[in-house]
């Protein structure tokens, strides 16, 4: 199994979650988060006085799927959450060890 | 069923009682209005026939009626503008101190209100004799002054302490409450300068202070009959010092004193960086303060427009229109020129703009006309701008919500601008002196000169005063929260409560 790790632009969600759930992925885990990557942020100005916005406002996106899956999901990711300018985020894939349901005790890809 | 038919039958009896039977027993009725209110409402010893003296009668009652409602109505759209310094101030500040920020805004009502009562209305208006406008006023008769230059020089007033029997009046009560909202804005002006960094119970002290004794002092020279009121009758300058709504005496006072406690409480944490670094500090909620900036101007029509203490003065329409133009001006120029300097318009710096244009037509807005609002409003947004960056840039004095910029520089701008543009067709009378009040750009320039001793005087005698408070009281107890307190944010060590709390709640057991 895989876990796809995705820091989108936030307007990006809902474009990305529907490709997904269309695709047939049945779950998503999404976060707020802040950060910044290689442009460090950018500069404003306040009343007069520049300062530096470090950590951009991003969302978070994780999902689980099978090793023969998790291919087309990042294609599917890549495609709707590409703009081609600086700022469109980064994804990452794990590996997985195992995946439990809680409620029914199911292990591994079943569980998903 | 039967339920049914006995409801409506009860319904048909009582559309029978109400709509039909009244109309053969009693008058008609009048949907335009245009009837109601007739002779026959003129209390009279012979009904429909009243004499000139009953007639007067109720003419006098309800002239002094309309001006008493003006004055309360405006007094509680006045009273309402505490709600849009608290949004101003909470949202140009950070997260983590917004319950102290709120408090001191808060508080600053009930501490300003009861020192007010106990001494602040007695010093200011205890000489200010009879107040037509209101019925007369009795019993504010009593005036300290002192002897100078053969002339003399009236400098405080002592009746009317707690709002006593003697001045128990519907007239004195009504001044009381227009005068007190008055007060409470100049009060809460330096919680802006000085936020996020002031302790409370400093705080509290400070509002007595300025409510008891600066505030009415300076009130007393302008609106109390004091002495820069009789520059005019003693020295021939103008009207005297002249302030309609309050640009020195509410304003300059109020950003004055937010000067002063700023420069004694020294800048927040993080401002200043030791290689002369100036940082910003970004407000964390524009909308709340854009908001509160716009119920500042809603409450501004109160401010200026009731300050005739008249709605039978029909001056007011004058006065409201001006007020209007100048904001719109102030907020309009100071986003041209953010726009030009930095290609982006800093809402914060709209919101200044348009404060700043209201503070300035304070003073002259009931003697000028419409075009020289709009000069006065835009002025006061390149003034309020070019101040805001002097004073962080230059000056390194740290002022989160610009309160020294908008209250101070265009305070004072505001009074001296009335002794250039005053165009004479109003203000006959106006502290004793003949003749409508006339600024050097229309021949008097003694009302200039009267206009700028009154700017002077308030600034040096605030300043003074209140640099002197903030200092004893600073190396008495302390007036800054300790560090490791301003860095965590001041909610939970000084109001034991955290503004926003995103968690789900303490658990209950």
């Amino acid at each position: 199994m895989k876990k796809i790790e995705a820091i989108i632009r936030p307007h990006k969600l809902d474009e990305v979650q529907d490709a997904l759930s269309e695709a047939g992925y049945p779950g998503l885990t999404v976060s707020e988060v802040r950060g910044y990557g290689r442009q460090k942020g950018h500069k404003e100005i306040y009343r007069g006085t520049e300062y530096n916005i470090n950590f951009v406002p991003k969302l978070k996106i994780e999902l689980i799927c099978s090793d023969e899956r998790a291919e087309a999901a990042l294609e599917i990711i890549i495609k709707t959450s590409k703009t081609g300018e600086v700022g469109d985020g980064k994804i990452f894939v794990y590996n997985v060890a195992d995946a439990i349901r809680i409620r029914t005790g199911e292990s591994g890809e079943s569980a998903l | 069923m039967k339920g049914n038919n006995i409801t409506a039958l009860l319904l048909f009896i009582f559309l029978l009682l109400v709509v039909i039977a009244p109309s053969n027993s009693f008058a008609d009725p009048d949907p335009s209005g245009a009837n109601t209110g007739t002779i026959n409402d003129v209390p009279a010893a012979t009904a429909g026939q009243p004499t000139v003296e009953e007639v007067g009668a109720v003419a006098g009652h309800n002239k002094i009626s309309i001006n008493i409602m003006w004055t309360l109505v405006a007094g509680f759209l006045v009273m309402f503008m505490q709600a849009g310094f608290a949004m101003v101030e909470t949202g140009f500040t950070r997260a983590k101190n917004v319950a102290h920020t709120m408090g001191m805004n808060f508080l600053v009502y009930a501490i300003g209100m009861i020192g007010f009562w106990i001494s602040g209305f007695a010093f200011m208006f205890g000489g200010v004799g009879a107040i037509g406008a209101l019925g007369g006023t009795p019993g504010l008769n009593s005036m300290f002054s002192i002897e100078l230059f053969g002339k003399t020089f009236e400098l405080v007033g002592y009746s009317g302490f707690f709002l006593n029997n003697a001045v128990y009046d519907v007239g004195v009560f009504t001044l009381f409450l227009f005068q007190m909202v008055f007060m409470d804005t100049t009060a809460t002006i330096p919680t802006g300068s000085m936020a996020e960094r002031w302790k409370f119970t400093a705080f509290i002290i400070y509002g007595f202070f300025i409510s008891m004794i600066v505030y009415p002092l300076f009130g007393n020279w302008v609106w109390g009959g004091g002495w820069l009121a009789d520059l005019g009758v003693n020295f021939g300058l103008g009207h005297g010092h002249v302030d309609f709504a309050g640009s020195s005496v509410v304003h300059l006072v109020g950003g004055v004193a937010a000067l002063a406690g700023a420069i004694v409480i020294g800048p927040r944490i993080g401002k200043y960086t030791r290689d002369g670094k100036v940082n910003a500090i970004p407000g964390h909620n524009i909308p709340m303060a854009m908001v509160g900036t716009f119920i500042l101007a809603f409450g501004w029509f109160g401010f200026n427009a009731g300050s005739t203490l008249a709605g039978t003065d029909l001056r007011i329409g004058v006065v409201a229109t001006n007020t209007m133009i100048a904001s719109g001006a102030g907020a309009l120029v100071a986003t041209i020129f953010m726009l030009i300097k930095f290609k982006k318009p800093d809402p914060s710096m709209m919101a200044n703009g348009l404060l700043a244009g209201l503070v300035a037509i304070t003073a002259p807005c009931a003697f000028v006309n419409s075009w020289a609002s709009f000069v006065i409003g835009a002025i006061a947004g390149v003034l309020v701008v070019a101040a805001v960056f002097f004073i962080d840039h230059k000056l390194h004095i740290d002022d989160p919500v610009g309160a020294v910029a908008v209250h101070g520089v265009n305070g004072a701008w505001g009074v001296l601008s009335l002794g250039l543009f005053a165009d004479g067709s109003y203000g006959d009378g106006w502290n004793g002196v003949a003749g409508g009040v006339k600024g050097l750009f229309y021949g008097d320039g003694g009302q200039f000169a009267a206009q700028l001793i009154g700017t002077l005087t308030c600034i040096i005698f605030v300043f003074a005063l209140m640099y002197g408070f903030f200092k004893i009281q600073h190396k008495l107890f302390g007036i800054r929260v300790n560090a490791e307190d301003e860095v965590e944010g001041l909610d939970t060590p000084e109001m034991g409560v955290l503004g926003y709390d995103y968690s789900s709640g303490p658990e209950q057991k």
